[in-house]
């Protein structure tokens, strides 16, 4: 593996170009808004009071030229200054960082659920092709696909924690339980239920359909027809060629749409009251407090970009064909 | 002729029909809002907190005395609007950039592409919040910020389209016979790559009915217009004492796009005829 | 009884009949239908023919005739339920292979009965080492252990000709070259010795060097194993090549068979004698052509080399596709350029249509640099200038009318649009269509008729120079002679030049005046098409000679002179 070390530089490199360029729209958005960028970056126009404004003028020099000004908000971004939230009289960063792990274990969860789930349906669904069961799992995967998230969440803790009441309706775990150890962790985990479950939906959904797709694509190739002259029983086809080849493109998309699962979670955590960064997001645009919004968009595309890295990292291990010394 | 083949190949998607028939009971829902319900769906009408079917309130009212049938009918024509037109803007930027980049390839691919990539890599839901809230929520600022998050694919696909066809020998013909770029594109290229681009925006539709109603359901809807994703946005902390004020509009909007999926299958395979593989072994 | 012998000649082998031995495969009556939306009832209708131990049958016929469909029952590999087996029997050894349990099946794919595809380069799983491909069809048919059967894998290679055989089986198959791949596939055919090998159209995707070295291989293994091959082909040369019986196929049903010396030299059915007819061979009565008047187009020193892959960070490959090629077409002419896939042939006509910009070296048309030229200098050499494609099913914009097609040209350099429809109506006419073919579009053709439709469209300009780029390798043998025969009588009536691009030396010796020989991106050998085939210098011109197939094999001499060709 002598590519390692370059291919994850090259990578790492981009990833740098990528989070500049978002720095960069996050100074755009700041200045095309309307209004005084200083009132802008205090959130909430007119309630911050003038002390604080004129302190944000200094820091980010907002009375130099635009450039100084881009120069200077790179500088801070660079140093992990995302800013000051007023309303919350807090750094952004800090803010960051005490919802960031609700949010991974939420979505990570959810990932894993879509993807394991999408690929299994799919696979039975591409298998008995134009069955019954095919038949459903292709109306289930379109019914997750047209339904909104937030509406099913809502739903479901209707059915399972209102009427039936066999689950939390919201919240990360018991407050005041004084749990500890693995009976936290059972804790977390039913808390965690519904909102992995409606967040992972949509997109076990489009991985089922990808799935099935790429099955049936594969399914004709000339390379299983090969192995269909060699006598191989027709499981053994499916297992040993088609269903690698096939799952392969399913993987290298779910890495790239792992990160938009950050976007669903504002919903979920909404719904929920997950207390991670997509109910932080919800707060924020509440209170208009735009420095928090601009953080969370930040962070979020860094983990795009570290979903990004780790599924070329595991294509590159599966697939022969990419040589990651390239 | 033509035409008579395509609705032949799209009737024969069940799917297809059906979603084709609820998109239409939503167009003239939408259309007739201001007929069927004239007073403003912002007015009180009727008591709070009623349920379905009482006191002559079809789907009920909301915690303001507000008429949820009257809702959906005024919110089909914001979702519907706002959709249409996301997506045409969508289609206009990424249409023309992957267009350029695959007609001309070279540093201008190298460059448009880096760029698209760009978009692509960035969370497109917090993007689109977080526009929208910058900018204010009105009508232009939510089709806007849908729109900028929308495009990559539609220029993906229409750059793929454009590099394939450039490199077939009809257009290798055109060129060599001395037809101008415009004439290329618009003549040669363009009416060949149409089908994918119909099944895909006819899919983005949905993905644009979504998101505006994912929007309005944080509170960055158009504050003047009455939006399903504001309704269960609205009635979200009342779910416990009044499940239809959210049950109601979210299946308005599930149904709408169902039947806007169920339709991009269908002009699929109608468009298509060889990427639907039904009937296949 | 050393029954054939594969020494050197490329003659076929005298035919060895077992009249006391049982056939190997014994096709019956044997009929396959098709879908209700195809266009014919029965892909294979009451198809009959018996395969014999120790023999090469060869099933000739073109696209559409049901030959490879036959291959495919035999295999169990029928895309059912769309199309399956209507009727007949398939006896493998006296049992039939149509009514034996699925398992019983298996043992006999793969393990009695094996197949070798036309396409090497997607035959294989792309994230398989390619000998564990082959070891897994050890592993099904027989019960030797890990260890035994890494070797016999090894041992195959080996055996099919396979390069560092130890190391090869590690690779994956984008590794390989088609021609290698088409030895492991082979090698995954003989991997349990089987008694009937079925080979579809194997050497169809390969060069021809690299053809004649499959062929080789072929023949001397089934002389080694003495096993049934029933070998599929469109292509009379590679049949007189390796064949001991012929058996014809049209439209699905079985037209003639009999033993190679029969079909090939005393063909009794019309259509047998038009397919030999159509077998692209140098015409014995074209006269010597002399070159006169200054150069029409004059290439010098042209060099192109092209970046494959490579980005912001990385490097890509360098492959060169033209290494200072120089050639010179004069009026009346046709230049024959001639080379494998990669060889860099089309390089030239790209640059002379400005499809392409070499990297250095000048064009001279009529004296002027085509690559000194802008754009908009270069346009009026449209008009000087024309091509026919290579795939007539990508050349016309399936969107437009035949007339409009044709027109477009003309129209673009300011002609009146209706008199140049009139005139594409006439153009039709010349190349063997009706005139109402322009209010149709491209779909409602075949083959043949819309690479007509492609050369009007370049007469429609009034060229003086036709760049044809492979303009019949697309087609069946009977429409490509006929093609060939429209080109060759256009361009003397027009008195056009023309630059014939092929791969197929049989082709350019039916329609050149003059052969360039290109290889790795260089000319390396160029003169009159006479003594380039009649004594070819270079040593890969021999090679490329040497390896046409069927070279020892005469056309009969009723059939050699075009019978047939007609629209």
């Amino acid at each position: 593996m002598a590519g390692l070390p370059r291919f994850l530089a090259g990578r790492l490199i981009k990833a740098i170009v990528i989070l500049f360029a978002i720095v960069v729209i996050n100074f755009l958005l700041v200045h095309a808004a309307p209004g005084d960028p200083a009132m802008v970056m205090a959130g909430e126009a007119g309630a911050a009071d003038p002390k604080f404004v004129e302190q944000l003028r200094q820091q980010f020099g907002l009375d130099r030229p635009l450039l100084e000004q881009l120069a200077t908000y790179v500088s801070h971004v660079a140093t992990g200054d995302l800013g000051f939230s007023y309303r919350q009289q807090q750094s952004v960063w800090d803010l960051l960082l005490a919802r960031l792990p609700a949010t991974l274990v939420l979505t990570l969860t959810a990932f894993v659920f879509a993807l394991v789930v999408g690929i299994v349906l799919g696979t039975l669904a591409a298998v008995r092709a134009g069955s019954v069961s095919d038949s459903a799992i292709t109306v289930l995967a379109l019914l997750a696909y047209a339904t909104p998230i937030y509406w099913v969440g809502l739903m479901l803790m209707l059915l399972f924690s209102v009427q039936l009441g066999w689950l939390p309706a919201f919240g990360y775990e018991t407050v005041g339980g004084g749990l500890s150890g693995f009976a936290r962790m059972i804790d977390i985990g039913e808390h965690l239920l519904l909102p992995a479950l409606t967040l992972g939906m949509f997109y076990m959904a489009v991985y089922a359909r990808m799935t099935r797709a790429s099955i049936l694509e594969v399914r004709d190739m000339d390379f299983v027809k090969t192995a269909r002259a060699k006598g191989l029983s027709h499981g053994a086809v499916v297992v040993r060629h088609v269903l690698r080849n096939a799952i392969l493109p399913v993987i290298t998309v779910a890495g790239v749409q792992a990160g938009h699962l950050i976007g669903g979670s504002i919903l979920i955590e909404t719904v929920f009251a997950w207390p991670g960064l997509g109910r932080l997001a919800f707060e924020a645009v509440l209170q208009r407090d735009y420095q928090v919004l601009l953080g969370i968009f930040f962070i979020s595309s860094v983990m795009v970009i570290v979903f990004n890295i780790l599924t070329d990292l595991i294509y590159s291990l599966v697939d022969p064909r990419i040589d990651l010394a390239r | 002729m033509q035409s008579m083949n395509f609705w032949r190949a799209y009737a024969r998607n069940k799917g297809a029909v059906i979603g084709l028939l609820i998109m239409a009971v939503v167009v003239v829902l939408g259309l007739f809002a201001p007929l069927i319900y004239p007073e403003s769906p912002w007015d009180m009408v009727n008591a709070p907190f009623l349920g379905p079917m009482e006191e002559g309130s079809l789907l009920g009212t909301d915690t303001l005395g507000r008429d949820i049938a009257s809702g959906i009918a005024h919110g089909a024509r914001v979702s519907l609007l706002i959709g249409l037109t996301s997506t045409a803007v969508a289609l206009v930027i990424g249409v023309t950039l992957g267009a350029l980049a695959g007609f001309f390839g070279g540093w201008v691919d190298d460059t448009l592409m880096r760029f698209t990539e760009l978009f692509q890599t960035i969370p497109n839901f917090v993007l689109t919040v977080v526009l929208v809230a910058i900018f204010t929520p009105s009508q232009g600022s939510i089709v806007l910020a849908i729109a900028i998050v929308s495009w990559p694919p539609l220029a993906r696909l229409a750059r793929a389209e454009f590099m394939a066809l450039r490199s077939r020998e009809f257009v290798q013909a055109a060129i060599t016979t001395g037809q101008s770029n415009a004439t290329i594109i618009f003549r040669e290229i363009l009416p060949n790559s149409l089908s994918p681009l119909i099944v895909s925006s006819s899919l983005m539709v949905a993905t644009a009915v979504l998101l505006e109603s994912s929007l309005s359901f944080l509170g960055l809807g158009d504050p003047n217009a009455m939006s399903w994703g504001y309704m269960v946005g609205a009635a979200r902390t009342v779910i416990r004492q009044a499940w239809w004020m959210s049950f109601f509009p979210g299946l308005a909007i599930l149904l709408t796009v169902l039947a806007l999926n169920l339709i991009g299958e269908g002009l699929n395979d109608a468009l298509n005829p060889r990427v639907a593989r039904k009937g296949k072994a | 009884m050393n029954a054939v012998a594969v020494s050197s000649s490329s003659a076929p082998s005298p035919v060895t009949a077992f009249p006391n031995r049982q056939p190997l495969l014994d096709v019956r009556g044997l009929s396959i239908a098709l879908p209700p939306s195809a266009d014919r009832e029965l892909a294979v209708d009451a198809l009959t023919f018996t395969l014999n131990p120790n023999e090469i049958l060869c099933v000739v016929g073109e696209s559409g005739s049901g030959k490879s469909m036959t291959a495919h029952a035999v295999m169990g590999l029928l895309p059912v339920p769309s199309v399956r087996v209507a009727a007949g029997a398939l006896l493998f050894k006296g049992n039939n292979v149509l009514t034996m349990s699925e398992p019983e099946q298996r043992a006999l794919r793969g393990g009695r009965i094996a197949m070798v595809f036309q396409e090497p380069m997607t035959a294989l799983n792309p994230l398989m080492r390619v000998g564990d491909q082959v070891e897994e069809s050890l592993r099904i048919h027989t019960d030797l252990d890990r260890t035994a059967r890494k070797a016999r894998v090894i041992e195959l290679f080996a055996q099919v000709g396979l390069p560092n055989p130890a190391e090869l089986v590690r690779s994956y198959p984008f590794r390989l070259s088609g021609g290698q791949r088409q030895r492991v596939m082979i090698a995954l055919a003989l991997a349990c010795e089987p008694d009937v090998l079925i080979a579809d159209e194997p050497t169809t995707a390969l060069d021809v060097t690299t053809q004649k070295q499959i062929l080789d291989l072929i023949r001397s293994i089934q002389a080694e194993r003495q096993m049934g091959v029933m070998f599929i082909t469109h292509d009379f040369g590679v049949v007189a090549e390796i064949a001991h019986r012929v058996a014809v196929m049209r439209h699905g049903k079985l037209v003639e068979i009999g033993t190679a010396d029969e079909v090939l030299n005393r063909p009794s059915h019309p259509y047998t004698r038009q397919l030999i007819a159509s077998v692209p061979h140098a015409m014995g009565d074209r006269p010597p052509f002399t070159p006169s008047g200054e150069p029409l187009l004059l290439a010098e020193g042209l060099h192109k080399t092209f970046h494959v892959g490579g980005g912001l960070f990385k490097k890509g490959k360098e492959v060169t596709a033209g290494k200072n090629i120089s050639l010179t077409i004069h009026p009346g002419e046709t230049v024959g350029l001639v080379g494998e896939s990669g060889s860099g042939k089309s390089t030239l006509g790209r640059s002379v249509m400005g499809l392409m910009k070499p990297d250095s070296g000048r064009l001279l048309y009529k004296g002027t640099d085509l690559l000194s030229l802008d754009r908009r200098a270069f346009r009026p050499f449209r008009r000087e200038i024309q091509m026919v494609f290579q795939d007539p099913y990508a050349s016309l914009n399936p969107r437009r009318m035949v007339g409009e097609i044709i027109a477009q040209g003309p129209i673009a350099f300011g002609e009146a649009p209706a008199q140049a429809m009139a005139r594409a109506s006439d153009l039709l006419a010349m190349v063997g269509l009706d005139a109402s073919a322009a209010k149709r579009f491209p779909h409602e053709f075949s083959g043949g008729q819309r690479q007509r439709i492609s050369i009007a469209r370049a007469l429609a300009m009034g060229p003086s120079l036709l760049i044809a780029d492979e303009p019949v390798s697309a087609l069946d043998v009977s429409v490509q002679a006929q093609v060939l025969a429209l080109l060759d009588d256009i361009r003397h009536r027009l008195n056009l030049s023309m630059l014939f691009i092929t791969h197929d030396l049989r082709v350019a010796s039916r329609v050149c005046d003059t052969i360039a020989v290109m290889q790795r991106g260089s000319i390396v050998e160029m003169g009159p098409a006479a003594e380039v085939f009649g004594n070819p210098q270079h040593p890969y011109t021999q090679s490329l000679i040497d390896a046409i197939p069927g070279r020892g094999w005469e056309i009969p001499a009723d059939l050699s002179h075009g019978e047939g060709v007609s629209a």
